[in-house]
């Protein structure tokens, strides 16, 4: 029996660009090598401008996810307002670009540049290290965070089957399905 | 009969009243009157601190805390209900704020949770209710109410939440929690002995864009209406939440760092400011 991390296959990727996000997933659901569906999208919204992408054992994505939306939603209820990923400061002060990625066990990675998660993500660190670079723009950041993440699938027998990007700016949300190979 | 319903806490009398919340409440009601002022800039709280012999050191008596950097707190009633509730006001404001979302609950959240603990103790066996009123004071980053107004104008999607209280509403705000765990947002209010004539008196004195330094001499001005004893630095206490006090952080040149906006009037200010009352 496998990792339980390696079961079902998947990888997540989110990068920072300037004035905006993006992140980015597979569509793949598989049992080991035998792939299921191709349309289990590993990333999830809770906010206006707040995406948290899970990989991982599917069933722990689907528990996580429900939790989280339970306690947004609560939050929401109990403070009247949305939840935001950092400390927003002041409403129509500068609002920053902010991505971070957790372990297993909750350890906090601060990235200045790019996050990756997944049974991809030794192949997405070698594509996000040689495709990044500071300060791109929206459609830059989309051309290169989408190119990392089908370039890193096409290399992991585990992900792949199609990608959903999201990018993130100040007053807008653009989401984006890439075909990518269905083999 | 009438006292039969007296003693137990949660048994409803038949005129549909808790007598041991009222009885909290006359204790609060017999204690030293407290008093906030809200400004469009700050907040006061104010009280007198009543000793009962001249050998008390003064300035070891303490009856305004710190709970949270902007949020301060004043009570009236029994002194050592409130230090309770001030360590427990302080420690909900980590467990069940700071440490999840990694900054200080707003003014409203910090008064819920307190409320929560109050009207606890009134519903919960072997214990009796809190015997204190609180003044709590917070300033919330967030759309300032002028701001506000200002967005609603542009007809923009972001829309903030307004006199609901909602937390997207910044700036100063000032409650009141009772013994019953019940809690009033005010502009300005006074709870304890001279309650009555204390809010008779801010309801003629109160006036709509009121600054900080003029809230804090109506805030003397009212006290001195009933005042005991004499009025000088060490029988007065003055909290006020204003703007960040950046020499309080204790170090210098952390970017971004913000010092306490809450904070306590010395000996030497409240004389400063009863010299030109």
């Amino acid at each position: 029996m496998g990792s339980p991390f390696d079961i079902n296959g998947g990888a997540c990727v989110a990068m920072v660009g300037k004035d905006c996000v993006a992140i980015a997933c597979d569509l793949r659901l598989g049992m080991q090598a035998l792939t299921i569906s191709n349309n289990f999208p590993k990333i999830f919204n809770y906010a206006p401008s707040t995406y948290l992408g899970l990989t991982g054992l599917a069933t722990d994505v689907n528990t996580v996810s429900d939790l989280f939306r339970y306690k947004v939603n609560m939050y929401r209820l109990r403070e009247e307002r949305h939840i935001s990923p950092s400390d927003p400061g002041q409403p129509g002060q500068l609002i920053v670009p902010f991505i971070c990625g957790f372990d297993s066990i909750g350890c906090i990675d601060f990235a200045k540049d790019f996050i990756v998660s997944g049974t991809a993500s030794d192949q997405l660190f070698g594509t996000c290290e040689g495709l990044w670079e500071p300060d791109l723009g929206p459609e830059d950041l989309f051309e290169t965070i989408s190119q990392a993440l089908l370039s890193a699938v096409d290399r992991d027998a585990l992900s792949g089957w199609g990608a959903q990007v999201y990018i993130i700016e100040k007053d807008k949300v653009t989401q984006r399905l890439l075909k990518g190979r269905q083999d | 009969m009438a006292d039969r319903y007296s003693f137990s806490l949660t048994t409803f009398s038949p005129s549909g009243k808790l007598v041991q919340i009222e009885y909290a409440l006359n204790a609060v009601n017999q204690g030293v009157t407290a008093l906030g002022i809200k400004a469009t800039n700050g907040i006061v709280l104010a009280t007198e601190k009543k000793s009962s012999s001249p050998l008390i050191d003064p300035p070891s008596l303490s009856k305004i805390s710190l709970i949270t950097p902007d949020i301060g707190m004043v009570y009236a009633g029994m002194g050592p209900d409130y230090r309770v509730l001030v360590d427990k006001a302080r420690k909900v404001s980590h467990t069940g704020y700071k440490r999840i979302y990694n900054e200080y609950p707003p003014t409203r959240i910090l008064v819920q949770d307190v409320a929560r603990v109050v009207q606890e103790a009134t519903q919960s066996g072997g214990v009796r209710p809190y015997g204190v009123s609180l003044l709590v004071a917070g300033w919330d980053e967030g759309i300032e109410p002028e701001a506000a107004d200002i967005k609603n104008d542009s007809d923009s999607p972001a829309k903030p939440a307004g006199k609901t209280g909602g937390i997207l509403k910044g700036g100063p705000s000032l409650y009141q929690v009772d013994p019953s765990g019940s809690y009033y947002p005010w502009k300005a209010t006074a709870i304890g002995k001279h309650a009555t004539s204390a809010k008779t008196f801010l309801e003629k004195r109160y006036t709509e864009g009121l600054e900080l330094e003029d809230a804090i001499h109506i805030a003397l001005l009212t006290l001195k209406e009933t005042i005991e004893g004499e009025m000088n630095g060490d029988t007065i206490e003055i909290g006020i939440v204003g703007p960040p006090a950046d020499h309080l952080l204790g170090y210098e040149g952390v970017e971004g760092a913000q010092g306490p906006r809450f904070r306590k009037l010395t000996k030497e200010q409240i004389e400063d400011y009863l010299t030109n009352l």
